[in-house]
């Protein structure tokens, strides 16, 4: 029998919506991570032959929960030794007994459920498979898809994770106040790499993952929901927000890359800037101001900026300073070397750039000769700039990128193709 | 409630220069240590240097070599463990936070409980 679509639509819903608050209600039952992602998943395929004959629930949430919690109870009566063999610690573990507890008393257990998938303890590529799978509640198979590898390498990746989570006891608990903001952090820098690497695919034909971004989007949507008074999750909220305001416009219509000074500022989502704008002025209302805020505030100015040149390029450079002593890492840095080349002119910062060209963190790293490249042809320094095009070049694996470093390279090649043109001198070699 | 090991590594030959000051400063922050930790604390040991480790394999011919050093040489040693009882992993780090390691780190390590 076919499911009926709008039973579908609104068990994939429930499914986007609730899943992360159906498992963490469930874990609470079973102790067991894997036990309570079994009920659970069972609860979404009950959901869809049950609501189909009987109509979808008004509070599907709570409506799956009951399910899922009831068979994880069956389970336990089937399998005794399950509550003696508890991996997970739970200091408050409830049994919903014969009857199922009011659906509106189900405690909200997602806060729980995040720190324990962004335990320190956990590898970071760990931490952003377990939130993708648990919080997002995406198959092995999906997180695979997300990072590229095969599914057996992400089921072992996985399974790992969440041996060391009962093997070493990995607490199912909202950390106490004083280890709050350090635990917070970490939750926000797995969910912005999350971001980030849909925002800007690392490899592969697209530039924009945008099942990442979305997902991302719903997890800090969460968070801002669970911790309303933190500002680095309005920080973090703000960025997102701000960031991809402008993803419609990041890509022309011919697949090729579009950059911010040629974006079509009138496509950029206003709500979301307007949202996002709210979020920067709250965020940066605690002293000193985090390193998400600070983020969101740059992508702000950017965001209200009317037009590239008319970008308050002074207002962004002294957000740089604030950053690079906050978070001194040679890709912010580079950022704000950028920047100061249209605040101070392009030779200031050209010098900004090459004081960083020892960064060993930025070996490697594509950015840094693109840079490079962009302001050495501004400066007609053009064999320079070829060569650090090619060396750009070189560094980038997204096909969207690459064809733009190429068209540049095209473009500087007839540039000193012209006839009349002095000859561009011995170039240097490219690296190789 | 579980039990961890908290294997205590060090740079040995930061140790060897350190002086009898070195020694006796440690042993204060053990000594303060130990106060601290009592109620969690189930055993400990500081050892001797690598120097004095033995190291017995099996060879595949059911022989055994018996040879001067430790199982594996590394810059930083183990020198030392506690043994802890903690209801988790969070508070076992916690007490972990505390151990005195001013030349190197420490690992921690749930002990494994047969049923």
């Amino acid at each position: 029998m076919l499911a009926d679509p709008s039973v579908s639509a609104a068990v994939a819903d429930a499914h986007r919506r609730e899943w992360a608050f159906v498992l963490a209600a469930t874990v609470r039952v079973t102790g067991d991570l894997g036990m309570a992602e079994e009920c659970v998943q069972d609860a979404y395929a009950q959901a869809l032959s049950t609501w189909g004959d009987r109509g979808v629930p008004a509070r599907p949430g709570a409506w799956l929960t009951t399910v899922a919690r009831r068979r994880a109870v069956d389970a336990g009566r089937r399998d005794a030794t399950l509550r003696r063999s508890l991996p997970l610690l739970l200091d408050d573990r409830v049994d919903p007994g014969p009857q199922m507890a009011d659906p509106e008393e189900i405690a909200d257990d997602r806060l729980r459920l995040v720190f324990t998938c962004c335990h320190p303890a956990l590898r970071l590529e760990a931490q952003v498979a377990l939130t993708l799978r648990l919080l997002c509640g995406l198959t092995t198979a999906e997180v695979a898809a997300a990072f590229l590898v095969s599914e057996p390498t992400m089921a072992a990746r996985l399974t790992r994770a969440k041996k060391k989570i009962s093997g070493a006891r990995i607490p199912y608990r909202v950390p106490a106040a004083g280890e709050l903001p350090a635990r917070v952090d970490a939750v926000l820098t797995v969910v912005h790499l999350l971001f980030t690497t849909g925002h800007t695919a690392p490899v592969g034909a697209d530039l924009i993952r945008r099942d990442l971004v979305e997902r991302a989007l719903d997890l800090t949507r969460m968070l801002r929901a669970l911790l309303p008074r933190d500002a680095d999750v309005a920080g973090l909220l703000a960025l997102i927000l701000l960031t991809d305001a402008r993803s419609a416009t990041r890509v022309g219509g011919d697949g090729r890359l579009v950059l911010l000074a040629e974006q079509d500022r009138t496509r950029w989502d206003r709500n979301a800037i307007g949202e996002g704008v709210a979020l920067v002025r709250e965020a940066l209302r605690r002293r000193p101001p985090g390193r998400f805020a600070l983020m969101a505030a740059i992508a702000a100015v950017h965001a209200e900026a009317p037009s590239w040149t008319d970008t308050d390029w002074g207002e962004l450079v002294a957000l740089y300073d604030l950053l690079v002593q906050l978070w001194p890492s040679p890709v912010v840095a580079l950022n704000r070397a950028v920047a100061v080349g249209f605040a101070a002119g392009i030779d200031a910062g050209l010098h900004a750039l090459d004081a960083l060209a020892a960064e060993p963190q930025l070996a490697g790293y594509a950015y840094l000769p693109a840079a490079r490249a962009d302001l050495l042809r501004r400066l007609g320094r053009l064999s320079e700039a070829r060569t650090a095009y090619e060396e750009a070049l070189l560094l980038t694996q997204n096909t969207v990128e690459r064809d733009f470093l190429t068209a540049r390279l095209d473009k500087l090649g007839q540039a000193q193709a012209k006839p009349g043109s002095t000859h561009p001198g011995p170039a240097p070699s490219a690296p190789r | 409630m579980a039990q961890y090991l908290i294997l205590i590594y060090e740079d040995e030959a930061a140790w060897a220069t350190a002086g009898p000051e070195g020694y006796e400063q440690a042993m204060k922050e053990h000594t303060a240590f130990g106060h601290a930790n009592g109620a969690a604390l189930r055993g400990g040991n500081a050892l001797q240097p690598t120097g004095t480790a033995t190291t017995v394999r099996r060879e595949p011919a059911g022989s055994f070599s018996v040879t001067d050093g430790p199982f594996v040489e590394t810059k930083e040693a183990l020198g030392g463990y506690y043994l802890v009882e903690a209801a988790d992993l969070d508070e076992a780090l916690a007490v972990a936070k505390q151990v005195p390691a001013p030349f190197g780190g420490v690992e921690v390590r749930p002990v494994q409980v047969f049923d």
